[in-house]
């Protein structure tokens, strides 16, 4: 052998399964990673492993008994879950919600919003290693706003809150000051967070310029929420196609300019302070009244097919539902946010560690049940 | 807000783009026929007027006699958006050209339609089977399936 | 007199020789045994340290149902991991699946060998202390590898490497920086330091202790350097495919060594034995406590650092700084008859000060992408 064919050592690529039981793949998501030594050469997501036919279930059901089916969906935030697929139906039966029932459902999107992104924040963290910390601290805020959700609905997971014509029931005398308190709460507990981590040496050696996700890759794959916002496409659905009663409100959007993985932290510790502006507002303004239309107990639309969004934490969540005047839906599709904010992630991963590949992986912020369904 | 394009408006510029690509236009949605599908993609991606650049979902419903697939599309620069249709007759092999050459967003979404219901996409750089496994039998969503 | 002149006429400066009763083969069989016994008691309180202090610190209580305050909770989890099943995988090296928690364990047990507990109270007063113990303390790394390789099992391969090369980086901050303090005290035995540290030598060498504090967590696999196993990306890293006793040994060694650093630290930073009113070795046993306290608070506190910055760190920044403060101690040991002076503690943390502020301008923690 001469000299330099010792200089070059010949290494081989191997394939690691990063397999659906792994600590932090949040959730059974299977990936085939190609790696050269620590290097990502290549992704093949592999999912499935959550799929229960729920499109398929929901046209054996009624159109008012899918609603506990949509809450299985992205399991973090099901209160957007059940009103995306409220708002689909509203659409195509035409029916007008009370006003105290809009108010009501903005306070519980928004409220679902910041415990969803307490999970995002604190399970971002913990991929970045920092032992279970900012995962317990987030997640001690959350437990203040799922006992809010207890008190109205009873449930801790899956509300089942939202229905067609407005909420299923009116909140009790308790529940306002209540949110009051952990308004007041949060936004010390975000200021306080924020000086831990905002300017972490280590956590900006990690993540600035890490998975950098451009512009028009973003807006070519279809991605949405604080994804595509922190690389620079400024559209929001409560602002862009403004959906119930947010007009009426004043809040920012926040986006940022790189579309790494700071960047994505930034724009969902930005989104809860937005979100608590909402929340003080709605909670001043809130009139009384009916919370629920008067609808029959089974729907019959007339035929047609409607596509009703929002702004989920997640991203834009869709329902298409397509209706023949019967009681149960023709065909439900479910525009699957986590789904299509998975198809970058193997040009967001090629070149970085594995290391990196983990961290990548969580600041997109994916549940199984709705890539699924 | 989102304003939901007319079809019958954007049926007038197709029609002298593309003669005999449209079957049919509504109130929001375009209904072309499938072996055109990807020029008028192409146009509707890159004009300047309507710059469709984001692809927001695809799917498809079965109408016993045909499948339709239905795609809508928005743009982030106007802030409009438009839904386009296509249908396909067979039942055995259904066959749609594929736009994930044109839009990456719909590659997956592709696959899952694929998936369960059984439409091939032509040219679809990876067609395999995405929630289900290789060996399943039939395709789930469709009316016809009976396990 | 004055205050310190009073201090240094009353302790006593020369190393007391031993003289067991028996000669010195009694000597070696008490003293293994005391190491032995220290080393097991030690872990188990670290643990408990490490437990509750880090479920404290997570705004939780830590364990607290076995026993009063959780106490016999490291008993419960002792016996647990010994009754387990011991799993071997079908195409693992058998001969190095099992060898490799013994090669990592006894190197670990090693270290406290010439560790003083009290004035001559050690199992061996080697006059190279400092060298065996840098010298023995990288065989553990021989364990990890044997372990990640004999398990066949691509994960505990990634965290093997990875522990190699992590290893391999901070040997050297680690041996630099202690060799300020070696200067300064003019003897590599471990009594002779503690003997000569009037002034404890955190206060004469504060960039070496930090290096050291540093280039040990990195050594041991302690956070923010715990990516040799790290829990969320490579499952358990090298010891992924151990159960049972096997797998109870590597927890050992893990806390074994870090007991081991933080007992180093003690004598060479803090003034080891040293201490005005209760027993010797209860001010090393406290002392020794107080620095492990310190690694469990860093734990808890900072997230993790990737590979490639993890060895930028060692031989950017570590290993530059600990050659500079070499210099300057070396300097200061020529130029004073007596280096153990308060003059030397002022310009050694002002140069501290200056030194941390300048080079972390020109530092940046390893490359990023890699075209692919």
């Amino acid at each position: 052998m001469t000299t330099s064919e010792m200089m070059t050592l010949k290494t081989e690529p191997f394939v690691l399964n990063f397999g659906p039981v792994h600590p932090s793949t949040h959730g059974v998501y299977r990936m085939r990673a190609t790696l050269d030594g620590e290097v990502v050469i290549d992704l093949e997501p592999v999912v499935g492993y959550l799929h229960r036919g729920i499109e398929k279930l929901a046209e054996e059901r009624t159109y008012g008994g899918f609603i506990p089916l949509t809450d299985r969906l992205d399991y973090i935030s099901p209160m957007s879950n059940n009103l995306a697929y409220c708002l689909a139906v509203e659409k195509l039966t035409g029916i007008k919600i009370p006003e105290r029932g809009e108010y009501l459902r903005v306070i519980m999107a928004e409220l679902q919003r910041l415990a969803n992104h307490c999970v995002a924040v604190g399970s971002f963290l913990n991929d970045a290693g920092a032992y279970f910390t900012p995962f317990m601290y987030t997640f001690r805020e959350r437990e203040k706003i799922v006992d809010l959700f207890d008190m109205v609905c009873g449930q801790r997971l899956t509300y089942n809150y939202m229905r067609i014509g407005g909420v299923s029931q009116d909140i009790p005398e308790e529940f306002l000051p209540a949110l009051i308190k952990v308004i007041e709460r949060l936004t010390i507990f975000i200021e306080e967070y924020e000086t831990l981590l905002k300017e972490n040496e280590i956590l900006l050696a990690r993540s600035k310029g890490v998975g950098i996700l451009t512009r028009e890759m973003a807006i070519d794959c279809g991605i949405s929420g604080p994804v595509a916002r922190a690389s620079g496409v400024n559209r929001d659905l409560r602002k862009a196609d403004s959906y119930s009663i947010y007009d009426r409100f004043e809040f920012d959007v926040p986006t940022c300019e790189t579309g790494d993985c700071y960047d994505r932290y930034r724009v969902r510790i930005e989104e809860m302070r937005q979100s608590l502006r909402i929340l003080s507002q709605a909670v001043k303004d809130i009139p009384g009244g009916p919370v629920k239309a008067e609808v029959p107990h089974l729907i019959r639309p007339p035929v047609g097919e409607a596509y009703g969004h929002l702004e989920a934490p997640k991203g834009e969540l869709g329902f298409y539902v397509v209706s023949d005047n019967s009681i149960a839906p023709y065909r439900c599709h479910i525009r699957p946010t986590s789904l299509i904010n998975l198809s970058a992630l193997r040009d967001m991963v090629k070149g970085w560690k594995v290391a990196d590949l983990i961290i990548i992986f969580g600041s997109i912020d994916i549940t199984m049940g709705e890539v699924d369904r | 807000m989102t304003v939901a394009l007319s079809g019958k408006d954007i049926a007038v510029q197709i029609e002298e783009k593309f003669p005999g690509s449209l079957e049919d236009s509504g109130k929001d949605y375009l209904l072309v026929k499938s072996d055109s599908l990807p020029v008028i993609a192409e146009y509707l991606k890159n004009t300047d007027s309507l710059n469709f650049d984001y692809f927001n979902f695809v799917t498809a419903v079965d109408y016993y006699s045909y499948f339709e697939v239905v795609y809508r599309l928005d743009s982030t620069e106007h802030n409009h958006s438009i839904v386009l249709k296509t249908r396909c007759y067979d039942r055995d092999v259904p066959t749609v050209p594929s736009l994930a050459g044109v839009w990456q967003g719909a590659n997956f979404q592709e696959r899952e339609v694929y998936d369960l219901m059984g439409i091939q996409f032509e040219g679809h750089p990876n067609l395999k089977r995405m929630f289900l496994w290789d060996g399943f039998p039939g395709h789930p969503l469709r009316k016809d399936w009976n396990k | 007199m004055t205050v310190p002149e009073v201090i240094i006429n009353n302790l006593p400066m020369e190393a007391t020789p031993p003289d067991w009763p028996g000669g010195y083969w009694w000597h070696w069989v008490f003293f293994s045994i005391v190491l032995i016994g220290f080393m097991l008691t030690m872990v188990i309180i670290a643990i408990y340290i490490e437990r509750r202090g880090m479920g404290r610190m997570q705004s939780r209580l830590g364990p607290n149902r076995a026993g009063p305050f959780g106490v016999l909770q490291m008993i419960a989890d002792v016996v647990k991991v010994l009754l387990k099943e011991n799993i071997v995988p079908d195409k693992a090296d058998k001969l190095i699946h099992w060898l490799a928690p013994i090669v990592a364990f006894v190197p670990v047990a090693l270290l406290f060998t010439v560790i003083p507990f009290q004035n001559g109270a050690l199992l061996a007063d080697l006059n190279i202390g400092i060298l065996f113990i840098v010298a023995v303390s990288s065989l553990t790394t021989l364990g990890v590898f044997m372990a990640g390789w004999g398990s066949s099992n691509k994960y505990s391969l990634l965290g093997a490497m990875r522990n190699v090369a992590a290893v391999v980086s901070y040997e050297i901050p680690l041996a630099l920086s202690i060799v300020g303090t070696l200067l300064v005290a003019g003897t590599m035995s471990l009594n002779g330091i503690v003997l000569a540290q009037d002034i404890p030598f955190i206060l004469l060498q504060p960039l070496g202790f930090l290096i050291f504090f540093i280039a040990g967590c990195a050594e041991i696999n302690r956070s923010p350097f715990d990516l040799m196993e790290a829990d969320s990306e490579i499952v358990a890293g090298f010891h992924t495919e151990y159960s049972g006793m096997k797998f109870a040994l590597f927890y050992l060694v893990e806390y074994a060594e870090a007991i081991a650093i933080s007992a180093i630290i003690t004598t060479l930073f803090l003034g080891g034995w040293r201490g005005p009113l209760l027993p010797p070795w209860l001010w090393f046993i406290g002392k020794t406590l107080v620095v492990f306290f310190l690694m469990v608070w860093t734990r808890t506190t900072l997230p993790r650092v990737r590979i490639d910055q993890l060895m930028a760190l060692a031989w950017k920044f570590l290993l530059p700084l600990a050659l500079i403060n070499l210099f300057i101690t070396a300097i200061q040991v020529l130029a004073w008859d007596d280096a153990v002076n308060w003059i030397a503690v002022v310009i050694n943390i002002v140069v501290m000060g200056v030194l941390i502020l300048i080079w972390s301008k020109f530092f940046k923690l390893g490359w990023g992408r890699i075209e692919v």
